[in-house]
């Protein structure tokens, strides 16, 4: 069942993560570097499934914090997230036996493997979303009754704090305060849970999901298939059931603005060949809903993905540019992120949108 | 009088415009081994065929591959110094990382990862250690090294850890040529690092090209002020290039881009250069070309220059037409050999050139020779043509409203008068010579690129006017005329997930070479 990463692999799972990102959460390019330097220098990145953890194992989650327009200059130390783990296993007073992601999507899905591959652990094969989200509570893990403090949050001068709320919204509103002093990009480990836990409430198998997508397209662009049909294929048979072009058009227009330390703002595309045909995209760091002609054509916590027509290559929200031809490409969220009190965490109204969740299918 | 020259991979190509601009003589000459002497002879024959008096050439403009093919060709580069200041951050991924070995192995750079860096709000990350710097010193000494590059983390947002490095590394070694990553590219360390490195490597090189092209000037008689192209359409300097050659860097495609706006007289057009083996498609927007806004790989090494957005296609003059399995054209191509190998030449390899004259678009070598080939097969090449070419130009196009296309290049002739779904085709005079027309157009520019922190102190209204007249100010320093300079590009960028507004702005602004004002003073020729 569990696996080592090889280098075409990291490859694959880092374009795949980039597809998950849902235009935010990273490019993966520089997690990718981090990985492949542990790999080079002889270290393995073992992944294991949920199912393979020993019962009443501590798993330890590991991640960044910050903007991603912070990390890919002031570029990682390589030993905050350690430093980040050590500190929350000394808090707690127990081992860790593996260490996870919380958020598969974008510049995230890479760490857990750097630190994973550091530390001689396992990762666990699972994730809180299944994709990226702006901020820390925005988790199946919280919403399934996981607290996500005590946490541990470090800087690149190995300072360390930890964080006890009393609810995971303050825990991200605590350590947000404390990533902005840390200089905007902070190593952090929350959500400290047990086999139990990571069962129950992760979402399973997105590590292998994120490199099977990638692996898809890179065979697609091999093979000059379509890389939309063979995606949609691929998708067919997991968790995330569907995969569907939206949309393939032209980007007309972008509109960019800053609330709240969130990058929101829209993209407009019109079809290829019909410029009465546009599609707008919503989006907070992340796409948040697709509008066709008014009418709504997925919205989250479904994935509303931007790809290049010609390659199916992510392009993140910031690098959406006039003139890109682009096809949006929506993927059906698992069934765990569906329920009423997911929806209430980051479904519409966790995002102040107006409109009531419709699922992807049913569009 | 001003001349414009294109050094290319196989022609030098110089053009004479006279002061309102108008095309007075163009001419062709191979490119020679010995820099010196190929820029004299284009030199020489362009002024002797005007009987020209060297006196009233006010300018020269040059546009040359020398230093892209140094580093695609891992030849002539100098080993370079790094030192970047950051620690504790950045450790795991030190200078370099992403490049790949036969280049590292080229460059052999000595790596020095040092205290300092700032945060993105201007805190700094760590002081600098003076005796840090001076062990570095001390080891590019022990080695030889004289040429450094400096990076630090955030020297966009602010400098100061750069400049204070240098200078601590000059009064160790008083003869090392520095160059700093916050002169050099933008936001995000490992690109901009690469692009100093690559700088720094060039520097010798570049000395030794000015000095020739300078000597080949002196050696004409021509004392006009020598310029050279940069990537963004504007010119530097001779003594703004021997510090600054990377800005060299993929200044062809946008010479021709511009050259082909001036001799079409159109601002906003899609521009297809075809030469012998490819043909390249830019878009025009307000005369300038639209730049690439994903990284650019050059000689394996990501970067993040300001580039124009070109897609290439392996369709030119000497393309191959193949009939197995489909009719295809291209991409293989008989390049230089084509006055060798092609059908109307008297070879025995059926190219697009061939197409053309059996089309009647061309009148080249011997027509007869292409008389019996198949007139449905050149009917469908050109359409082939065609359709490839126009493909292309709708790939490239901004919005729904078709763009008129501007096709200059050698290769221009194996196109028809008109391009499906193009509203207007247009083959303007001199469209073999577009790359020297563009260097000779080239304008002086100032760009701001920065990240500002707005707040009830500072307003988005404030940082854009602050932004707007830096730039400005920028471009007039360097050089362009005050009354001709105007902003041409605006863009906002927020940072992510930060409280405080953070946004980084970047904006440009452009105007006409002053040329009165050159021998007078000596600006730096400056884009920051």
């Amino acid at each position: 069942m569990g696996y080592d990463l090889t280098p075409q692999g990291l490859h694959d799972l880092a374009e795949g993560a980039a597809v998950l990102g849902t235009g935010g959460g990273g490019d993966p390019y520089i997690g990718r570097l981090l990985v492949e330097k542990e790999m080079a220098a002889g270290r393995t990145v073992h992944i294991i499934g949920a199912d393979e953890l020993p019962d009443g194992a501590l798993v330890l989650p590991s991640s960044m914090m910050g903007a991603p327009t912070v990390f890919v200059e002031k570029l990682p130390s390589g030993d905050g997230n350690a430093a980040a783990f050590r500190a929350l296993e000394e808090h707690l007073g127990r081992t860790a036996h593996a260490v996870m992601p919380t958020e598969c999507g974008g510049l995230n899905s890479m760490i857990p493997l750097m630190l994973a591959a550091q530390l001689g652990l396992p990762v666990v094969d699972a994730d809180g979303m299944g994709r990226a989200f702006p901020e820390l509570q925005m988790q199946t893990f919280g919403v399934l009754g996981v607290s996500g403090s005590p946490m541990a949050i470090a800087s690149d001068h190995g300072d360390t704090a930890i964080i006890t709320a009393g609810d995971n919204k303050r825990m991200e509103q605590l350590a947000r305060a404390l990533t902005i002093q840390m200089g905007g990009a902070s190593y952090i480990s929350d959500y400290p849970m047990d086999t139990a836990d990571v069962r129950r409430t992760s979402v399973h198998g997105t590590l292998t999901l994120c490199r099977r997508i990638g692996e898809t397209l890179r065979e697609a662009r091999v093979t000059h298939a379509d890389p939309f049909d063979a995606l949609t294929k691929m998708l067919a048979g997991t968790i995330y059931s569907l995969g569907t072009v939206l949309f393939q058009g032209k980007v007309v227009d972008v509109e960019r603005r800053t609330v709240d330390g969130f990058a929101r703002g829209r993209a407009r595309l019109e079809a290829t060949g019909d410029p009465g045909d546009v599609l707008e995209i919503t989006f907070q760091n992340e796409h948040l809903v697709a509008r066709r002609n008014g009418t709504m054509v997925a919205i989250v916590p479904d994935l509303i993905c931007t790809l290049n027509t010609e390659s199916g290559a992510p392009i993140p929200t910031e690098s959406l540019a006039y003139g890109q031809r682009l096809t949006v490409y929506g993927i059906s969220t698992p069934p765990i992120m569906r329920t009423p009190e997911a929806l209430a965490c980051f479904g519409p109204a966790g995002f102040g949108l107006p409109d009531a969740y419709v699922p992807l299918e049913d569009l | 009088m001003r001349i414009g020259i294109d050094v290319g991979g196989t022609h030098t190509d110089a053009v004479l415009l006279d002061p309102a601009m108008n095309v007075v003589a163009t001419i062709k000459t191979a490119t020679t081994a010995d820099v010196t002497r190929g820029v004299v002879t284009a030199l020489t024959d362009l002024l002797d065929s005007h009987n020209l008096d060297r006196g009233q050439v006010t300018a020269v403009m040059i546009g040359t591959t020398h230093f892209t093919n140094a580093l695609v060709t891992r030849r002539r580069l100098a080993r370079t110094g790094v030192v970047r200041l950051a620690l504790p951050a950045t450790a795991a991924l030190p200078p370099t990382s992403d490049w790949p070995a036969e280049l590292i192995a080229a460059i052999r750079p000595s790596v020095h990862l040092c205290h300092g860096g700032h945060e993105v709000d201007g805190r700094p990350i760590s002081p600098l250690d003076p005796d840090e710097l001076k062990r570095a010193a001390a080891d590019l000494a022990a080695h030889d090294i004289t040429t450094v590059a400096i990076s630090s983390v955030f020297s966009p947002v602010t400098a100061e850890a750069e400049l204070t490095a240098a200078d601590l590394l000059r009064a160790e070694l008083p003869h090392l040529r520095v160059s700093l990553s916050h002169q050099i590219g933008r936001i995000r360390l490992l690109e901009r690092e690469s692009a100093t490195i690559v700088n720094a490597c060039l520097l010798d090189l570049a000395d030794e090209i000015v000095d020739a092209f300078t000597g080949a000037l002196t050696a004409v008689g021509v004392r006009a002020p020598l310029f050279l192209s940069q990537n963004d359409g504007t010119l530097m300097d001779a003594e703004y290039t021997r510090r600054y050659p990377v800005r060299t860097f993929a200044s062809g495609p946008t010479n021709s881009m511009r050259g082909a706006a001036f001799l079409a007289d159109v601002t906003d057009a899609a521009v297809v250069d075809i030469g012998g083996t490819t043909a390249d498609v830019g878009v025009l927007t307000g005369g300038y070309p639209r730049q690439a806004s994903t990284d650019v790989d050059i000689a394996g090494v990501r970067t993040n220059f300001r580039m124009p957005d070109v897609v290439s296609v392996g369709l030119g003059g000497g393309s191959r037409v193949t009939l197995d399995p489909g009719l295809r054209i291209g991409p293989d191509s008989v390049g230089y050999r084509l006055t060798e190998e092609a059908l109307v030449f008297g070879g025995g390899t059926l190219t697009a050139t061939d197409l053309a004259v059996a089309a009647g678009l061309a009148d080249l070598g011997d027509p007869a020779l292409v008389s019996r080939v198949d007139r449905d097969l050149v009917r469908r090449g050109v359409a082939w043509m065609a359709d490839r070419v126009a493909g292309l130009v709708d790939q490239m196009r901004l919005s729904a409203e078709p763009l008129p296309v501007v096709i200059v290049g050698g290769g221009s002739i194996l196109m028809p008068p008109e391009l499906p779904g193009v509203p207007e085709v247009r083959i303007p005079e001199h469209y073999g010579v577009a790359n020297a027309i563009g260097a000779a157009i080239g304008q002086i520019g100032g760009e701001v690129d920065r990240l500002f922190v707005t707040g009830p102190q500072l307003t988005r209204e404030d940082v854009l006017d602050q932004a707007r007249a830096e730039a400005i100010e920028l471009a007039v320093s360097a050089g362009a005329a005050p009354a001709s300079v105007q902003v041409v590009h605006v863009d906002e960028i927020h940072v992510n997930y930060l409280p405080g507004n953070a946004v980084r702005v970047i904006v440009r602004a452009v105007g006409d070479l002053d040329l009165g004002r050159t021998p007078k003073e000596a600006p730096q020729w400056a884009t920051t």
